[in-house]
């Protein structure tokens, strides 16, 4: 009876050492990076975190294919290393000894990735399957672009400034013109010619002016 | 691009013996005549009057595409609002799967760049059409000119006092961030090791003589134009003095952040670089995170290249070295949008440096279009285009809109090869050239004794030697030199560009493309127009005066030497 399990068992063992290897048939890669993620809070990766995934996968399976078979036994993870990575496949408990689809798999993941990666507290480039590409979020855009509402701002600005100098260009323009006009009806506009610089008024222009300094000798000179 | 270090030496030769005589020689010239460029030249000479139209025609074509640069920083400023800045992440492709094309093969600050900015074409024949973000960025920095040049000197001198010392603040802010920047003593080192090499190639000397020529805006006639303001007793000496040495500190001032960040970028593409390198060597390895740090990497790599040889090969890891990094930092353009936004994005609180940085960026940029547009703005009022009744606001405002109109050229999609030529042709030789014929012009037209004469009754000192021996002989000799450098490094092979086409094999490297030859004759037809002014007005003058003297009834040539004397009294001061 005992060797009748142990021969049982040593056959499943074989049997999952057949399914589960690198590069096998619908088996995934996976590299986990928590130093990276978490920094000082990083957990260790230990067999109970190994169950955690098992149990992750099974539950995304159950999710996906809506139908309750998937085990956590059916979950095979192989080829651990330090880095952390491994490879896993998941088993059809009703089909003999055969791994689910890929396909299969992958659609199961792909629409559980978000309570996945939560499970772990990691994200989706420290979590990564390696054949599994996950779809990027896109950004978020406001309704307006941002630069064209600044812009507004700005152009108002500019334009304020433009015609706050141009109206009190036309109004000190206008004060001008007004006060000029006051003033010329106010004096009378006194025509001043200048001969070099000198108002002609302040020029004696009367011809033959006679110095006081040569005529007080007049005896001295002779007469014409 | 040439090692810093080694720049500033030719830079500081350039300027003692070009820059602070022509400097001196300019504010002399305006302060005494009282004009702008074209007057104050028709005033020297009626055969020098080319000199001035020269000046004229180089601040047109040097605003015209000079604004467009503004564009670019003003779009970049109103972008920096966004949280995150749009130049830190690439866009999605169609179906979300990956990122798109074009941005993830370069980086996501060239496809802002070149993509969602220029939207450039990938040939400079290919006009494109004209982007309409970047036209109406264009229009907001034409208005804002014609804001602060609205009445001519009265608007621009009291902007200027918020555009020439807001720079100041912000370089003195990011040099206390750029200094606790870890690699800042990289970038810090690399800008002061002088590469003496880098002296025998005659291209650091002709880009050090130009800068001097952008720097401190000589031979553009806006400088003879701010002096015409000034009152007729000012010391000009000192203000020249004063200027270029204040200019060259700034200079020297601004280029610790700018190096700082610079070194900063370069040391984190380096550890980027390590960190790849080590995650890709992890993964194939399968060893245990944190295995292997930026410090024990060499002695890894030697390690597993002894062991495993065709695996580390099959990885195709990139070598990584500091010293490449820091080689990378394009000049011009490509370092304000490339290189200095990439640092930006990894600062913390980016949004703030970014927007910090355009505020600073575009106050100097609206100096500069001060001084051109006070080039073109002062000799089109001298020689009254418009009647005198006709309020100075008209004349300021069609010049901002014709050079608007011409600008939008710039804003196509080939727009930004279309400003290079601009740069590297109008910007340069003519400069040269002009410069030239104004030193000769003062100096043995002129003649140099009337005019130290000039000098003396204004600053109320004799010339002393400096300026005498190079105004001389220094100043033209060393310019004629530098010209003639130019011409033939440029008749050495023909003219090319790199163009960014995302279809080329090397892409993300530019790809290199000649111009075609009607795009030759437009640089050759740029650089020339402004450089026959000076023949064609002195043959135009030559002429008359042949035919005049063939008239019995004509005006003897002694009254244009009083010209000047009387113009004291002509000139209003505004």
């Amino acid at each position: 009876m005992l060797r009748a399990l142990l021969l049982t068992l040593s056959i499943v063992a074989i049997a999952h050492a057949e399914l589960c290897k690198p590069d096998a048939q619908n088996a995934f890669k996976v590299r986990i990076s928590i130093k990276t993620a978490l920094g000082d809070n990083a957990y260790a990766w230990d067999a109970n975190e190994e169950y955690l995934f098992k149990a992750m996968v099974a539950f995304a399976m159950r999710r996906y294919s809506s139908k309750s078979t998937t085990q956590i036994s059916n979950v095979l993870l192989c080829n651990v290393t330090d880095r952390v990575s491994f490879w896993f496949v998941v088993t059809d408990s009703s089909k003999n000894v055969t791994t689910v689809p890929g396909s299969e798999v992958e659609a199961a993941i792909r629409m559980n990735r978000n309570r996945i990666n939560n499970a772990f507290l990691l994200s989706d480039k420290t979590l990564q399957f390696l054949k599994i590409t996950s779809t990027l979020s896109p950004p978020v855009e406001p309704s307006t672009p941002v630069w064209l509402i600044v812009f507004g701002v700005v152009l108002c600005l500019i334009v304020a400034g433009i015609v706050f100098l141009i109206v009190s260009g036309i109004q000190k323009h206008k004060k001008k013109n007004k006060d000029s006009t006051e003033r010329e009806n106010l004096e009378e506009k006194v025509e001043v010619t200048l001969e070099n610089g000198i108002p002609c008024e302040a020029l004696d222009l009367k011809p033959g002016h006679i110095n006081g300094v040569f005529a007080a000798d007049d005896e001295r000179f002779t007469s014409l | 691009m040439e090692k810093p270090g080694a720049f500033l030496i030719p830079y500081f030769i350039a300027l003692l013996f070009e820059g602070i005589p022509l400097l001196h020689l300019e504010l002399a010239l305006g302060q005494y005549l009282r004009k702008g460029s074209i007057g104050a030249w028709n005033s020297i000479s009626p055969y020098l009057g080319g000199v001035g139209v020269g000046s004229w025609i180089v601040s047109v074509l040097v605003s015209l595409y000079y604004n467009t640069v503004l564009t670019w920083v003003m779009w970049y400023f109103i972008n920096s609002f966004q949280e995150p800045l749009p130049w830190s992440v690439c866009p999605l492709n169609e179906n979300r799967t990956g990122f798109n094309e074009e941005c993830y093969e370069s980086t996501s600050v060239n496809y802002f760049w070149y993509r969602k900015t220029l939207n450039i074409t990938p040939d400079i024949a290919e006009s494109g059409k004209l982007q309409w973000w970047l036209i109406l960025c264009l229009a907001a920095c034409w208005l804002v000119v014609y804001l602060c040049t609205i009445r001519g000197i009265e608007t621009t001198g009291k902007a200027i006092y918020v555009t020439a010392i807001f720079p100041y603040l912000v370089l003195t802010i990011f040099l206390i961030q750029g200094l606790t920047l870890p690699g800042a003593t990289e970038g810090l080192i690399y800008l002061f090791t002088p590469n003496l090499n880098t002296l025998k190639n005659p291209r650091v000397w002709l880009d050090a003589a130009t800068q001097i020529f952008f720097s401190l805006s000589l031979a553009f006639g806006g400088l003879i134009a701010f002096a015409s303001y000034n009152p007729t007793k000012n010391d000009c000496e000192k203000d020249a003095v004063t200027v270029a040495i204040v200019n060259s500190m700034t200079s020297l001032y601004a280029s610790i952040p700018v190096f700082s960040v610079l070194g900063f970028k370069a040391t984190t593409a380096y550890w980027d670089c390590l960190d790849r390198n080590i995650i890709n060597i992890i993964n194939e390895f399968d060893l245990p995170e944190e295995s292997i740090m930026r410090q024990n990497y060499t002695s890894w790599i030697s390690f597993l290249n002894s062991s495993y040889p065709e695996k580390i090969a099959g990885l195709k890891l990139k070598s990584c070295d500091l010293q490449e990094f820091l080689d990378q930092s394009v000049s011009g353009t490509g370092l304000a949008f490339i290189v200095f936004t990439q640092a930006i994005i990894l600062m913390p609180g980016s949004q703030a440096w970014a927007i910090l940085f355009f505020i600073m960026l575009f106050s100097l940029g609206l100096s500069s279009m001060f001084g051109n547009i006070e080039g073109v703005f002062t000799p089109l009022l001298e020689l009254q285009i418009i009647p005198k009744s006709a309020p100075k606001e008209l004349l300021s405002g069609i010049i901002c809109l014709i050079s608007f109109l011409i600008a939008l050229s710039f804003t196509l999609g080939s727009g930004s090869y279309w400003i290079d030529i601009f740069d590297r042709y109008a910007g340069s030789v003519p400069l040269l050239v002009i410069a030239f014929f104004e030193v000769i012009g003062v100096v043995y037209i002129y003649k140099i004794k009337r005019f130290s004469k000039d000098v003396e009754w204004m600053t109320g000192r004799k010339l002393n030697l400096y300026w005498q021996i190079t105004w001389r002989f220094i100043s033209p000799l060393l310019l004629l030199i530098v010209f003639m450098a130019f011409v033939t490094l440029q008749m050495q092979r023909p003219p090319s560009y790199t163009a960014w086409n995302p279809k080329y094999e090397g892409f993300p490297m530019k790809e290199e493309k000649v111009y075609p030859p009607w795009v030759q004759a437009i640089c050759v037809l740029l650089a020339a127009l402004p450089c026959v002014c000076v023949p064609l007005v002195a043959l135009f003058h030559l002429v008359k005066q042949k035919r005049r003297s063939k008239d019995p009834s004509f005006v003897p040539p002694e009254v244009f030497s009083c010209h000047g004397a009387n113009s004291n009294f002509s000139h209003t001061k505004e």
